[in-house]
């Protein structure tokens, strides 16, 4: 893996090898931290995403490496009207690796054909966000001791989350996952998900609207928000935003070692209330993206 | 119905009946100055009924953009009033500069300079998608 565009650029091996690496750093924080000393990791958001972007300077950071680099589309060259491949041609010179997050789809394709140093999507468009997946492998890995074998309930926008749509596409690849998809029935998942990823790989799954009646058979729960920029109108958006609502009464029925996991920012999609639940892993999982990262950074600076 | 047959050129035939705009259309017939004929509705025995294109010169046929419409089409190749060849084209892996990709977040509809490629994906549904946004181009 020279670039990471997409979350099926990383083989079931790798992301092993990457979890294995982000729970050493975990305990061995010392051992790690002048790794990337005199290495740069250039962040260019031409959209904003602060919390991607501070992820990935913490990672960078807590390497011993130094971050430079743009936060939005407007504070760049970008706006004087300079296309991605000339920005990554110039900036690959002044730094060692790159992430990037674009409004477009398939920006970092075009980036990847601009330079060697190794590009990083920390998101293009609806289209993909492979180190939001990986950090909810990592989570899944690290919480559950394992990535297969369970039940696993995804609540909320399945139609437009790409969170979504990637995390299914990546546990595929591992045995006996029994899928509980649950969405009001304007939002539920693609047909394309069902057929190529689900059906195609002969994996079991149930499709519901009923939150409170599913609780009780689940292992985790990913709750995801509804995202109001995906909507063509705003009566839809208010009708739906709300429908899903995790409080602890919802969680009276769920399994003591449920976890909770949520790709943040929430808005209304889990109580405030349940942050104090044991089985509450978001911001946990918020966290894991920061060590998964820095596998990930030393993995394609080839640093051991 | 008698159309002149051709000196040096090609037939194209076997065409999916109501097809044949497209491929004029795609392949920039509207750009020639030899003879073209369009032929509609065709009878045949295999397909009930067809569409045939006639062209009346030697030029440099895109085969690719007639395997990515249609891989049933035969091109005969026409020297002195004989037929050449035979030439069944095929589906491409790669279509570069033909198709453009209908996504308006696709970042090819804003990126100057940038080359359309679409890959095929999937030969067997006859699939292809932009290189950059993945999204169905057919
Ligand atoms: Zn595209």
């Amino acid at each position: 893996m020279k670039n990471l565009i997409g979350i099926e650029d990383i083989s079931v091996e790798e992301i092993d090898e990457l979890i294995e690496k982000a729970k050493d750093i975990m305990k061995n924080r010392d051992k790690y931290s002048e790794k990337c000393k005199g290495k740069i990791l250039a962040t260019l958001f031409f959209e904003p995403s602060t919390r991607t972007r501070l992820s990935f300077e913490s990672a960078m950071l807590s390497l011993g490496g130094n971050v430079l680099g743009f936060s939005s589309a407007d504070s760049s060259s970008v706006q004087k009207g300079e296309t991605v491949g000339d920005t990554i041609k110039v900036v690959g010179g002044y730094s060692d690796i790159i992430a990037m997050r674009h409004p477009k789809e398939g920006a970092p394709v075009v980036a990847e054909k601009s330079t060697t140093k190794p590009i990083i999507n920390a998101g293009d468009g609806g289209h993909n966000h492979p180190t939001q997946t990986l950090t909810d492998l990592a989570t899944i890995a690290i919480e559950k001791g394992r990535l297969d074998n369970y039940t696993i309930g995804l609540c909320g926008d399945l139609k437009f989350g790409r969170t979504v749509h990637s995390l299914v596409t990546a546990l595929s690849r591992y045995k006996n996952i029994n899928y509980i998809f649950i969405s009001p029935k304007e939002l539920t998942i693609p047909d394309y998900i069902k057929k190529n990823v689900l059906e195609k790989n002969n994996i079991k799954y149930t499709e519901t609207t009923d939150l409170e009646g599913s609780i009780d058979k689940l292992d985790i729960l990913y709750m995801t928000r509804v995202q109001k920029e995906r909507f063509f109108s705003e009566e839809e958006y208010i009708k739906l935003k709300d429908v899903y609502i995790l409080d602890n009464e919802k969680l009276i029925k769920a399994k003591k070692d449920l976890i909770i996991l949520h790709p943040l920012p929430r808005v209304n999609e889990i109580a405030v209330e349940v942050d104090e639940d044991p089985r509450a892993c978001y911001f946990k999982q918020a966290e894991y993206g920061r060590f998964i990262r820095m596998a990930l950074i030393l993995k394609m600076l080839n640093i051991k | 119905m008698y159309i002149d047959s051709i000196k040096n050129g090609y037939v194209i035939d076997h065409i999916k009946a109501g097809q044949s705009m497209e491929i004029y259309k795609y392949l920039k017939l509207n750009e020639l100055d030899c003879q073209v004929a369009i032929i509609q509705n065709a009878k045949s025995n295999k397909m009930g009924k067809k569409d045939i294109i006639k062209i009346d010169k030697e030029l440099k046929l895109d085969l690719d953009i007639l395997g990515y419409l249609d891989s049933n089409i035969t091109v005969n190749v026409i020297k002195d009033d004989k037929l050449v060849e035979k030439i069944h084209p095929e589906m491409p892996e790669k279509l570069v500069n033909i198709v453009p990709c209908k996504n308006p977040r696709c970042i090819t509809s804003v990126e100057r300079g940038l080359d359309q490629i679409c890959v095929l994906t999937d030969r067997e549904n006859r699939v292809y998608r932009c290189k950059y946004c993945e999204s169905r181009i057919n």
